[in-house]
């Protein structure tokens, strides 16, 4: 079973990285972006078919290590 | 003064700041992060600077779920001396042995530099053998040292005075333009509410000589060794 982790910024924290992507996205000409906001993907290979067992580890993993929830949010989709 | 100074893959300062507690008259025990327990009668435990597992993930993040850091988090519980400095700092924070994180510096750049702190506070284990409002000249050397937290979390810190050092001028006048990387309040250290545990972004370690140019972080260790003189 495939899952993909994404981790976020919160609202309102600072992105210095995504306000540097963004100045490089504009001085290419890119036109049409408004604004960056960088995060982190991890895409993960689960034993076993237990959506629900999985969404259950997947929470654990993201709330001891993935995320620090001080300042990220995440978000976890088990896919087939 | 018997302190442990844990070794994590990618730490590097962990040599100077044994040295800097040795001339400071401390037994040292260097203790890998592998290791489940302590040795007996650790009196501090030193998380020291350097780029554990490669800053990978976030800055201290694995090293902070390190099997030591258990023994770590139960030597703090009993009252024991935590010391972390740079990425020793983002360790304990990743830890939960201090609250905030230390983001991105504001201005993207790695910072290495000399840099005027001050004082806040001189009745700590950590700060005695300096005067309270002293300004102090040390190195920092990071590229996340971006003190942030939640707004509780800040007015609690500042009420209950658990700021430990703050980036200044050299008059000790906390600035905008002191600030090297964007932290709240100039915060450049804080300690745990029992103030037995201390984290902070620049490197006392690094001046503890005049050979390389200052002495100002001596007081750190010699606090720390004044309070207890090595068994």
């Amino acid at each position: 079973m495939k899952a993909r982790v994404t981790v976020t910024l919160k609202t309102g924290v600072l992105d210095p990285q995504g306000k540097a992507i963004e100045g490089a996205l504009k001085s290419l000409g890119i036109d049409g972006v408004g604004s960056v906001r960088q995060g982190k993907v991890f895409d993960i290979e689960l034993d076993g078919a237990d959506k629900i067992a999985a969404e259950a580890a997947l929470k654990a993993a993201c709330e001891k290590l993935l995320a620090n929830t001080v300042i990220e949010n995440y978000r976890v989709e088990i896919g087939a | 003064m018997r302190a442990a100074v844990i070794t994590f893959p990618g730490s590097n300062r962990d040599g100077d700041v044994a040295k800097a507690l040795r001339q400071a008259g401390a037994h040292v025990d260097h203790v890998w992060h592998g290791d489940h327990e302590l040795p007996a009668g650790t009196d501090l435990v030193v998380l020291p600077g350097g780029f554990s597992y490669g800053d990978y993930l976030r800055c201290g993040a694995i090293a902070g779920r390190a099997h030591i850091m258990d023994a770590t988090r139960a030597h703090a519980a009993r009252g024991g001396l935590v010391l972390g400095i740079c990425n020793g700092f983002q360790i304990a924070c990743e830890a939960g042995l201090l609250p905030g994180v230390l983001a991105r510096n504001a201005d993207l750049k790695f910072v290495c530099k000399r840099q005027h702190l001050k004082v806040e506070r001189n009745d700590t284990a950590f700060t005695s053998a300096y005067a309270k409002g002293q300004v102090i000249d040390v190195c920092i050397a990071h590229g996340e040292g971006n003190y942030i937290c939640d707004p509780e979390t800040l007015a609690r810190l500042e009420g209950e005075g658990l700021v430990a050092f703050r980036y200044c001028d050299a008059e000790g006048n906390v600035t905008t333009a002191a600030n090297p990387n964007g932290s709240l309040n100039g915060i450049a250290g804080i300690y745990s509410p029992g103030r037995n545990v201390l984290g902070l972004m620049p490197h006392p370690e690094n001046l503890i000589d005049g050979l390389v140019g200052g002495t100002d972080g001596r007081g750190m260790f010699e606090s720390l060794v004044g309070g207890k003189k090595a068994a």
